[in-house]
């Protein structure tokens, strides 16, 4: 991991300290509440519903153990001892007081971390494959170029203040597992013909009210111009993206009103200055940063083990468990593990400080003292010896950390909706254990195969119902809470978006029509098709007519 | 009559600041007379009157958000001030353009941030390479001042440091 010199944390304690005063100053007056605003959002401070909301950063996902102990330590003095996860591997405390905020900054700043561009109209935390360095699919480790944009975006003099939010994804692997095509900037990892390893470049990939699938301005960009040429996008988008609405202040709307073509023009045109000056990466700066991501010390092992093989055969528990949340890693004898955050009746995504406490325990014991964030809000041992596996599962199912559900119906991702959200028109939560609910049997969950089902409390869809194979999306009708279902989305680099079914439901209909649905897909499958095969075979008219075969939608 | 604001001038070379009175006005147009001393006319117009202005140590331009330096280009060189305003504060338009006049077009004289400016956007400014600082009426000057230091380094390439941390770091 990513280990702060002297200069980081400067930067880091400055950011404290320049908080510090800000919040003072909003106190005592002499900034409005207007002027605090963008401001505060700048360091992840929202206010909601109820209470303050403050969005810590988690570069790429990634922690170490003490780290995870100081999250869960703040948990317990400032809040109500809980965290939520989110979809941007970042992590949400949802009862701070806004007057102790710049003490929990301190807190953080003392085991490298920070609020920084958590939230506001500037460069957001760089999100990537939660397997990254481990993955067997992978072509490059993409964790070196995060930490490289990490430190480009942060205190960027010239986009500190963005027409809106600007999101990076980076995917190093053969498989997108960081929904790259749905960012606003979107980066693959590719190999040319001579071989040598680049990045493919999209934009305009986004979803809350206009969704939109990023679109490709460069097939190949050769690593060391990577700054330049992100700086040659943001100049353009900097200067040209609406600022007179901020519903059309993405980077997406500039993109389609230009077409990607022209947009691509525009920024080889702006990159035609740049390239090759300063901002070039060096050599040296690529091998400084990647010496911090190098592979931990394995154990040299022959191959699987035997005793995790046979256990999987013997236990049908442990054989579920594996099967959906043991991945398979580059190193022989070794595995990463997935312990679930989306036990039926918790908030998906939400974890105690004692959770907490014992993760940061597990890391240590077995995985190196290191753990990972998914966007689909799960936590991850990535190093894990496979003679290692029972054991962990032994203990991570004594903290309800177990639910072998991983791609599964209810590894559902949901946003923080009605229950604490400002802007939510109705709840997911709710909706999500209802859901979590009807699917309880394991033998059913498993059945089904893999399906994702991801709900959003409104259309900004942070819980990326779009390209959930089923989105469910909050939807307000007269005051009420509704909800629209829409069938067919996925993410990775065939993403596309869900098509609505109908009219929307009633809370109390959901967990019913997610059952036609399902019941639907049953009838239909063929084999071991998964529920987006048949869905692609059958397309949506079955689907809709068991849905509304009788009267129980309305408008 | 309102409070006049305040200048905060940056010494670029020393890094030492001065606060002092505005002497310069923005006027929205000319008319035709010639230009009076002390006047910043928006772009277009002192791109219409360009040949009468240009040398002119006494006039200077006034770029507002959407005004392109592309269109200013190398004369930037042969003007002695020039304001960019910023109608918000989150109005990040005029930091690229105040790049773009020093780093591109070879600008070198008193880089003014007008309009929406105070502590919290300051040293974004400084490094965008602006040296003159004209803060809002109603904020204290010189607790604005102080945010020029917010920050003792950056990660970036910027206007006032043209080498990136990391080719610092490394040497
Ligand atoms: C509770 C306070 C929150 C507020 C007020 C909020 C607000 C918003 C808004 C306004 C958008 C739409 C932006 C646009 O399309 O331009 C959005 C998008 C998004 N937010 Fe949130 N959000 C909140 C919490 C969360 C949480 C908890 C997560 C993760 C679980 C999250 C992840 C996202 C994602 C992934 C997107 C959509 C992707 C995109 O950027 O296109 N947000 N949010
Ligand atoms: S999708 Fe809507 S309700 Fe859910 S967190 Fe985002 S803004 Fe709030």
């Amino acid at each position: 991991m990513y280990i702060y010199d002297d200069y980081d944390q400067a930067l880091v304690d400055q950011r404290v300290a320049q908080f510090a005063d800000q919040t003072n100053r909003f106190l005592a007056g002499e900034l409005t509440g207007e002027e605090f605003r963008p401001l505060r959002l700048q360091n992840g401070l929202y206010i909601q519903r109820h209470a303050p909301m403050l969005r810590v950063a988690i570069p790429y996902g990634h922690l170490r153990a003490d780290q995870v102990r100081k999250l869960a330590a703040i948990a317990r003095t400032y809040d109500r001892s809980y965290a939520h996860f989110t979809t941007r591997q970042n992590i949400q405390y949802n009862w701070p007081k806004l007057e102790d905020v710049p003490a929990i900054l301190a807190e953080l700043a003392t085991v490298q971390m920070h609020a920084i561009q958590t939230s506001g109209n500037c460069i957001r935390n760089t999100t990537t494959d939660q397997f990254a360095g481990v993955a067997f699919d992978e072509i490059v480790d993409p964790r070196p170029w995060c930490e490289i944009i990490r430190q480009w975006s942060t205190f960027h003099p010239e986009f500190a203040h963005l027409p809106r939010k600007f999101k990076i994804a980076v995917s190093g692997s053969v498989g997108d597992r960081a929904a790259t095509l749905v960012h606003d900037i979107g980066l693959h990892a590719v190999r040319n013909a001579a071989g040598e390893v680049g990045f493919k470049v999209l934009v305009g990939g986004g979803l809350g009210r206009t969704p939109i699938i990023g679109s490709v301005i460069r097939d190949f960009l050769e690593p060391h111009h990577l700054l330049t040429y992100l700086d040659a996008i943001l100049r353009v988008y900097n200067r040209y993206g609406r600022r007179d609405n901020k519903y059309k202040a993405r980077i997406k709307i500039l993109v389609k009103a230009m077409t990607p073509e022209s947009f691509a023009a525009k920024v080889e045109a702006e990159w035609a200055f740049l390239k090759d000056g300063p901002a070039t990466l060096t050599q040296a700066e690529i091998d400084r940063v990647s010496q911090f991501f190098t592979a931990p010390a394995y154990e040299t092992l022959p191959g699987d083990d035997a005793g995790f093989v046979q256990l999987q055969a013997e236990n049908k528990a442990f054989a579920r468990f594996v099967e959906r949340n043991v991945f398979k890693h580059k190193q022989p004898g070794y595995v990463a593990v997935t312990l679930s955050l989306k036990k039926t009746g918790v908030a998906p995504g939400d974890a105690t400080a004692d959770q907490l406490d014992a993760v940061a325990d597990l890391a240590d014991q077995y995985a190196y003292g290191e753990l990972r964030v998914s966007h689909e809000q799960n936590l991850i041992l990535a190093d894990v010896k496979q003679s290692d596996v029972a054991a962990l599962w032994e203990s991570a199912k004594a903290l309800g950390l177990a639910t072998p559900n991983i791609g599964l119906l209810t590894d559902i991702i949901a946003c923080p909706g009605g229950d604490f959200c400002d802007l939510a028109n109705a709840k997911s939560i709710p909706i999500a254990e209802g859901v979590q609910k009807l699917f309880d049997n394991l033998d059913d969950l498993f059945d089904l195969g893999e399906l994702d089902l991801n709900i959003s409390g409104c259309m900004n869809s942070c819980g990326h119902h779009h390209v959930g194979n089923i989105g469910i999306l909050g939807v307000d009708k007269n005051g009420s809470e509704w909800y629209q279902i829409s069938l067919g989305g996925r993410q990775g680099y065939e993403a596309s978006l869900g098509k609505v079914i109908g009219p929307s439901f009633a809370q109390d209909d959901v967990p019913g029509v997610i059952r036609q649905v399902i019941d639907v897909f049953v009838e239909q499958r063929e084999g071991d098709e998964r529920f987006i095969d048949v869905f692609d075979r059958v397309g949506i008219e079955p689907f809709k007519a068991r849905v509304y075969q009788k009267e129980r939608a309305h408008g | 009559m309102v409070k006049t604001p305040h200048v905060i001038k940056l010494d670029r070379q020393t890094g030492e600041i001065e606060v002092t009175a505005n002497h310069w006005l923005r006027l929205a147009e000319a008319s035709d007379d010639p230009v009076p001393a002390h006047s910043l006319l928006p772009l277009a117009e002192w791109l219409e009157r360009k040949d009468e202005l240009i040398g002119r140590d006494d006039v200077g331009i006034w770029f507002k958000p959407d005004d392109e330096p592309e269109t200013l280009g190398a004369d930037a060189a042969n003007v002695a001030i020039i304001a960019v305003e910023f109608p918000a504060f989150t109005d990040g338009r005029g930091f690229s353009i105040g790049r773009l006049l020093r780093e591109r077009y070879g600008f070198a004289g008193e880089l003014r941030a007008v309009g929406d400016v105070f502590k919290d956007t300051l040293l974004y400014l400084r490094r965008c390479g602006f040296d003159a600082f004209e803060v809002r009426a109603d904020k204290d000057v010189h607790e604005a001042a102080k945010g020029l230091h917010d920050f003792s380094d950056a990660y970036q390439t910027s206007a006032e440091q043209p080498l990136p941390l990391f080719r610092r770091r490394s040497a």
